[in-house]
């Protein structure tokens, strides 16, 4: 081995990868899912005026959807760590908040369309 | 309406996807540019949420290449930013993390602890960019091609600089 690669080697070493700790991991999946909780509750104050457009339907529904996948995606991440607490876990959570926006959304559209009639 | 909803699930599974595979990398690079671990981790969680946020254009425009760059370059940014609002440089006396975790046996522990202590004092002695592309190829594993995406640079440049940056290294080590 040369006097060069023997310092790379050497300076490999010094700079060898640091673990993240543990904690760090559970607390950035945390606020990763809750994100995703952000997402949901603003379909939940999705104007109503908005909806009396049929055309809009599509885009609160898509988004819920989409947002429990995304949720249920970020739970993958977070099974290894989920410890037991009394407050459900952050997947669960949000999938609760999706699935209070979808039928909000689908409530609202009816009574507009209900309204318009 | 089917088609925005697989991509969104598969945006999301990619994300996490990126997210194991570099927490690590991500949390290597971010300690060692600000040299102790609690702003690391402040830094490593911030570029996280922020790469979470772009994630769907940084994929689109990134047309298959890895992303590993991309979330670097935020990290960078991030760094730049942190002291910049606190102007402050890293500390001198790097917590010794990258020596205490690499694998080492007893006899080479006892001989080379100094010396290694000695290069990592030596590389937060660098010039930024120096610093930057030694810990992206040694302690994150980046080959030239991704450090000069990270970097904004080209290959050519990057190898120059890396190479130079070992030379100086080499020269403070052995100066001290």
């Amino acid at each position: 081995m040369t006097e060069a690669a023997d310092f790379e080697t050497l300076v490999r070493r010094a700079l060898a990868p640091v673990e993240p700790p543990e904690e760090l991991a559970q607390h950035l999946e945390n606020r990763l899912v809750e994100l995703t909780e952000l997402a949901a509750e603003e379909l939940e104050s999705w104007e109503l005026s908005a909806m009396r457009d049929p055309r809009n339907w599509a885009r609160p529904m898509a988004a819920a959807v989409g947002g429990t996948a995304a949720a249920a995606a970020l739970f993958v991440v977070q099974a290894r760590r989920r410890r037991n607490t009394r407050r459900p876990p952050p997947a669960q959570r949000f999938l609760g908040a999706a699935e209070r926006a979808l039928r909000d959304a689908a409530q609202d559209a009816l009574r507009a369309v209900t309204r318009e009639r | 309406m089917l088609p925005a909803i697989s991509d969104k699930a598969r945006l999301d599974a990619e994300f996490s996807d990126l997210y194991r595979r570099h927490l690590r990398d991500v949390y290597s690079y971010a300690y060692y540019r600000v040299g102790n671990h609690h702003d690391a981790e402040d830094l490593t969680e911030q570029t996280f949420l922020q790469a979470y946020r772009h994630f769907e254009r940084a994929q689109r425009e990134s047309e298959g290449r890895p992303l590993r760059p991309w979330l670097i370059r935020i990290a960078h940014n991030l760094a730049a930013n942190f002291y910049r609002d606190r102007a402050r440089r890293p500390e001198a006396a790097i917590e010794d993390a990258g020596i205490i975790s690499a694998p080492h046996d007893t006899e080479s522990l006892v001989e080379g602890r100094d010396e290694l202590a000695r290069i990592l004092a030596g590389v937060q002695e660098l010039p930024d960019d120096r610093r930057e592309a030694l810990i992206m190829r040694f302690a994150l594993g980046m080959d030239n091609r991704e450090i000069a995406r990270a970097m904004g640079r080209s290959d050519g440049a990057t190898k120059v600089l890396i190479h130079r940056a070992i030379r100086q290294l080499e020269g403070i080590v052995e100066e001290g």
